[in-house]
């Protein structure tokens, strides 16, 4: 008898709404997530103490229900427990303080989020230049909060870590923009969709005007990032913006140019995956429900294209109905019915993307970068590694990490998949969805042994 | 070069934890992570990459490896998945680390 109905791989938003519905419907679940606690990326550590952070404000106060949730019978959640493999079955491999386990289950859900799209430019891999979520995450999650900080890029998640800088009393001393009036005029043409979701844009509007209150210096149309060493140890920023040279000094550099979603899991898992152009990703192929072309394996959430929280939850939701009917427990008429709220609650989520995609677009000069900007952070590989290994006669990511090492490190390409790919595309081949293999963590050795020699038995 | 902590810390962030680092000892707040506990006790490199150039956690999310640090001798752990303990031994990696702790030559 397998351990579940249904296994589910992530407690965020996605995850933790469909393990509530499979439940509810009889189903047996269960959670595996690495962190220490459900909530997400948006609800990070939302179940702890989360009342002496009002800063972090109603929409991440709003987790508390689908945390408490959990407590339903039927679903057993199991923290710091990171999943490195599934297998045809299918099967769960997952590791806890250097001990893996298999778990079989008739389904798996896989929800595991996105990760920030990273952000290569001179100097990004100096101490003190982070990606704009990183602080955020230690602001949920610890007592620290950034000093006098810069951000810099693009996207309705800047300007709501700037809001949660400036509640906090931890105001970033100049929030440098990379998308210019082009930009915005060409998502103009969204707009109208994007009236759907009323409520999200003057969500954004509101908080571009707390930005603009608390005095925080303002640049758009920003590009040429640089970063260098100051004498004292800060950094020095420099771009260009409004047609001038500036350089700002500051102890922390946060920057952002979205969120994509973290592939590793489903890539593994042998599921077909495609590229979004308007979203510049790669993300799982998946039905209305979100099953995906490998038996048992379903997708929900950011990791299966950016929607943002409330689509995350609509779509855990409807992955869920559609489980609970392949398992006979629910017959097609009602998992419709069931489903009909989730379906338009998604569809407005999503009503806004094209318009963020558009208006908050990355810059080239991060997709496709040159000259000694590092691509690959593990192996310090460069931009212009890369575009050797291309004039080479590399036409796709196999070839340009067997000729460079790119993407061999530990992160095993997931600081530098898309900008490989980028450079690729840049230089005018059409690039392959690049592989990825278990384990998708590093486990040690020792670990997989004991794991072998378990399964013999 | 000596940088004090890029961040603020909480008046309500009591560090009540005490690990050692390279030696020395280092308060740090029961709860957080071995990688903010780095962040909060300096600005300075907790690591250095296999050339040898500075690095410090980035991510804080598990996904790029540049918090990797010696954790009561297990090399390359990764310190923004792991919370800290009372009596925690860490050390600064210099370059890369084989799986079993020695450096790569
Ligand atoms: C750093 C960061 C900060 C963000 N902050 C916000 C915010 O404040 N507000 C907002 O509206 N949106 C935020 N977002 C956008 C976010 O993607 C969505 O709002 C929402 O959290 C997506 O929900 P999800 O359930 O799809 O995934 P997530 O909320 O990302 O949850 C995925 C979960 O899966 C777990 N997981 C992933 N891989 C594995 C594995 N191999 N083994 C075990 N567990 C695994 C992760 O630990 C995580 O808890 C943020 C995104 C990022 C990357
Ligand atoms: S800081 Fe990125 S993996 Fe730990």
């Amino acid at each position: 008898m397998p351990d579940a109905d249904l296994i589910i791989v992530g407690a965020g938003p996605a995850g933790m709404a469909a393990a509530a519905t499979a439940a509810a419907g009889g189903g047996r679940v269960l959670l595996l997530d690495e962190q220490p606690r459900a909530g997400g990326q948006i609800y990070r550590n939302v179940g702890a103490g989360g009342d002496a952070r009002p800063w972090l404000g109603k929409d991440y106060a709003a987790g508390r229900p689908l945390v408490a949730a959990l407590q339903a019978p039927g679903i057993t959640a199991e923290f710091g427990a990171t999943v490195w493999r599934i297998e045809a079955g299918p099967r769960v491999v997952w590791s806890r303080d250097g001990e893996s386990h298999v778990c079989a289950a008739r389904h798996v859900l896989l929800a595991g989020g996105a990760q920030e799209r990273p952000v290569p430019f001179p100097g990004w891999t100096l101490p003190g230049v982070m990606p704009a979520g990183a602080p955020q995450i230690l602001m949920k999650t610890s007592g620290l909060l950034p000093r006098d900080a810069v951000l810099a890029g693009s996207g309705p998640l800047l300007y709501l870590i700037a809001a949660q800088m400036i509640d906090a009393g931890a105001a970033p001393q100049a929030l440098v923009e990379t998308q210019g009036p082009a930009m915005m005029l060409r998502a103009t043409r969204h707009l109208p969709r994007a009236l759907m979701a009323a409520g999200t844009l003057a969500k954004g509007l509101g908080l571009i005007r707390k930005i603009k209150a608390a005095g925080v210096a303002r640049h758009t149309g920003a590009a040429g990032f640089r970063a260098e060493v100051a004498g004292d140890g800060d950094i020095a920023f420099s771009f260009t913006a409004g047609g001038r040279a500036h350089r700002l000094v500051t102890p922390l550099l946060l920057t952002h140019q979205g969120v994509v979603p973290s592939t590793h899991v489903s890539r593994a898992a042998g599921a077909a995956h495609e590229w979004n152009e308007a979203q510049q990703a790669f993300q799982p192929k998946r039905d209305a429900w979100g099953a995906t072309d490998v038996p048992g394996i379903h997708v929900a959430g950011d990791g299966a294209g950016i929607g943002g929280a409330e689509a995350a939850q609509a779509a855990g939701r409807l992955a869920a109905c559609d489980i609970l009917h392949r398992l006979g427990r629910l017959d097609e008429a009602s998992r419709d019915r069931k489903a009909a709220p989730d379906r338009a609650a998604l569809r407005r989520a999503m009503a806004i993307r094209p318009f963020l995609d558009a208006a908050y677009a990355p810059l080239p000069e991060f997709l496709a970068p040159e000259g000694d900007t590092i691509v690959c952070r593990c192996e310090e590989i460069t931009a212009a590694d890369i575009r050797a290994s291309v004039d080479e006669g590399a036409n796709g990511p196999r070839q340009v990490k067997t000729a460079t090492r790119a993407g061999m490190g530990p992160c095993q390409g997931r600081m530098c998949d898309l900008t490989v790919r980028g450079i690729l595309a840049a230089c005018g081949t059409r690039p392959a969805t690049p592989r990825a293999r278990t384990p998708i963590k590093p486990v040690k050795l020792g670990e997989l042994a004991a794991l072998a020699s378990h399964q013999e038995t | 070069m000596k940088i004090a902590s890029r961040f603020l810390t909480r008046p309500d962030a009591v560090r009540t934890v005490m690990v050692s680092l390279d030696g020395e000892p280092v308060a740090a707040r029961a709860g957080d992570s071995v990688a903010a506990a780095l962040l909060a006790h300096s600005g300075d490199a907790s690591r250095q990459s296999g050339k040898g150039a500075p690095r410090t956690a980035f991510c804080m999310m598990g996904i790029c490896f540049d918090c990797l640090v010696e954790v009561d001798g297990q090399p390359n752990c990764q310190g923004c998945m792991i919370t800290v303990r009372d009596g925690m031994v860490l050390r600064r990696q210099r370059g890369l680390r084989k799986l079993d702790g020695s450096a790569n030559a």
